[in-house]
């Protein structure tokens, strides 16, 4: 396969598992590209790309910017607390207007789920979607599996724990399909209040002790309790929260394997983490952080390549 | 479709000892010369030169490297082909070295343009130079010529020339295929 079956990049849920592997294969030439003294290539100098951010954003947001500019393309940032998004303009408005500039591509992020589908309906340029709300945030879950397939050589027949706030996580959703497709084993860990009722339909195992989670898996996905995306309380302190499910060396230690962690960001230390965890060698943080420009520079070239000069 | 052979086995091993002596007369021993194939046909020809610098001159230590210059061509999105790239090979930098980049056929130029960007990510050589096996000639679309040629041949637009190599296809020839 040497084209995606998409022209845009909405979900993982839309893509097969030979998309994901020309986007690994793309990616691993990126990444040798990115670790050379001069790290750009001129492939995307004719595109000119919109990152629409409604909703805050440090990591993928640099992560996008960087990985446009490293493949020569013009990039225009657009952040909705400093726009007329303000003053009642809507998403189409606003999307239509910049259009008229003659952009090519629109990677966005938005507080509400289907956003970008919603988007590529009604908008003439590709899309790739940074985050709807708690529906998807595929370029994370690509990136997690890179991650995973860079350390093991595969992700088949792994067996990856999602630990945290399943509930309120885009990144949770995408990684499942993604990691689902790529034939690795899911299990999601967390409070009862924190995980969907019916997320065993997507065949994942369900767990709610983390040591039992530990134990069974080679990779621990650890995710941010979502504060902003709840409107009640979930459990009932963060000390109580962490006291079951923060991971901590000691637990780490008592499990009697070595697993991989890692974490999306931004990471609350000493919540879901502690520090002495996170900055261990087990975990692969900054790892995936480089991974994901080089994952973003593999779908964006990608998906520009199906555009009509 | 019609084939015809270009250049047997034997012409290639004459012209590729050809090639060998010519770069001998300019680089000598090679000690600040890298020759870079262009992914990914010239690697077989760059290192069916090293190997015969080596067996057959006893020039030893031939630097080679591989270019791809997927990222850096003119032809993106214009192209109905999907541009896939191969790897990168290039294990030094070219900073003040004599560089000849090495590709199987010389047609349009537009490739070796491509490299001549690509190659500034690994430094500023002291010079470049271009070695091809099959120069197609009055197909240029840009001023580029070579400085070591195997064979020069006439082909119109709708032939294509193949090179196939004894590591791929077990034999080393030359087609000119007419589609």
């Amino acid at each position: 396969m040497s084209t995606l079956s998409v022209d845009h990049l909405l979900g993982i849920k839309y893509l097969k598992a030979e998309d994901i592997q020309l986007i690994f294969e793309t990616a691993d030439h990126f990444k040798e590209i990115i670790n050379r003294s001069i790290k750009k290539v001129p492939s995307l100098r004719d595109i000119t790309i919109a990152n629409l951010f409604f909703e805050n954003s440090t990591r993928t947001k640099l992560s996008f910017e960087i990985a446009q500019k490293r493949l020569s393309a013009d990039v225009i940032n657009f952040s909705a607390s400093q726009s007329s998004v303000k003053k009642g303009e809507t998403l189409i408005d606003t999307v239509n207007n910049i259009l008229s500039m003659k952009v090519d591509m629109v990677v966005m992020r938005h507080p509400k789920p289907g956003a970008a589908a919603f988007l590529q309906q009604h908008v003439d340029a590709r899309i790739i979607n940074a985050g709807d709300g708690a529906h998807e945030h595929p370029t994370q879950a690509l990136l997690d599996t890179y991650s995973i397939r860079e350390k093991f050589g595969t992700v088949k027949g792994k067996n990856v724990v999602i630990v945290g706030d399943i509930l309120h996580s885009r990144v949770a959703l995408s990684n499942i399909f993604a990691l689902q497709l790529l034939g690795a084993q899911v299990m999601v860990c967390g409070p009862k209040s924190l995980i969907p009722k019916y997320i065993h339909e997507l065949g994942v195992i369900v767990e709610t002790d983390l040591r039992k989670a530990l134990q069974w898996c080679d990779v621990a996905n650890m995710l941010r309790v979502q504060n902003e995306r709840m409107e009640v309380s979930h459990f009932p302190s963060v000390r109580e929260y962490t006291q079951q499910y923060g991971l901590t060396k000691e637990l780490l230690d008592s499990i009697g394997k070595e697993i991989i962690i890692m974490h999306p960001g931004p990471i609350n230390r000493g919540v879901e983490i502690t520090s002495e965890v996170a900055d261990s060698k087990q975990a692969i943080i900054l790892d995936q952080v480089e991974n994901g420009v080089a994952i973003r520079m593999a779908v964006t070239y990608l998906l520009a390549s199906k555009i009509e000069s | 479709m019609s084939q015809k052979v270009l250049l047997n086995q034997k012409e290639v091993n004459i012209i590729l000892h050809r090639l060998a002596c010519q770069l001998i007369e300019k680089h000598t021993d090679f000690s600040n010369t890298i020759l870079v194939g262009l992914q990914p046909r010239g690697k077989f020809l760059a290192n069916r030169l090293k190997d015969l610098l080596q067996s057959d001159y006893n020039i030893a230590n031939v630097q080679i490297g591989c270019l791809d210059i997927t990222f850096y061509r003119d032809d993106f999105r214009r192209s109905n082909k999907v541009l896939k790239p191969s790897t990168n090979e290039m294990d030094c930098l070219v900073e003040g070295r004599n560089v000849v980049f090495v590709d199987d056929v010389l047609y349009t130029g537009r490739s070796i343009r491509a490299a001549l960007t690509a190659i500034q990510a690994y430094g500023r050589p002291s010079s470049i130079e271009l070695l091809i096996l099959i120069d197609r000639r009055f197909s240029r679309h840009l001023p580029i010529q070579p400085d070591f040629r195997g064979r020069q041949v006439d082909a119109i637009d709708n032939e294509k020339v193949i090179v196939n190599w004894k590591e791929t296809h077990g034999e080393d020839n030359v087609y000119l295929i007419k589609q």
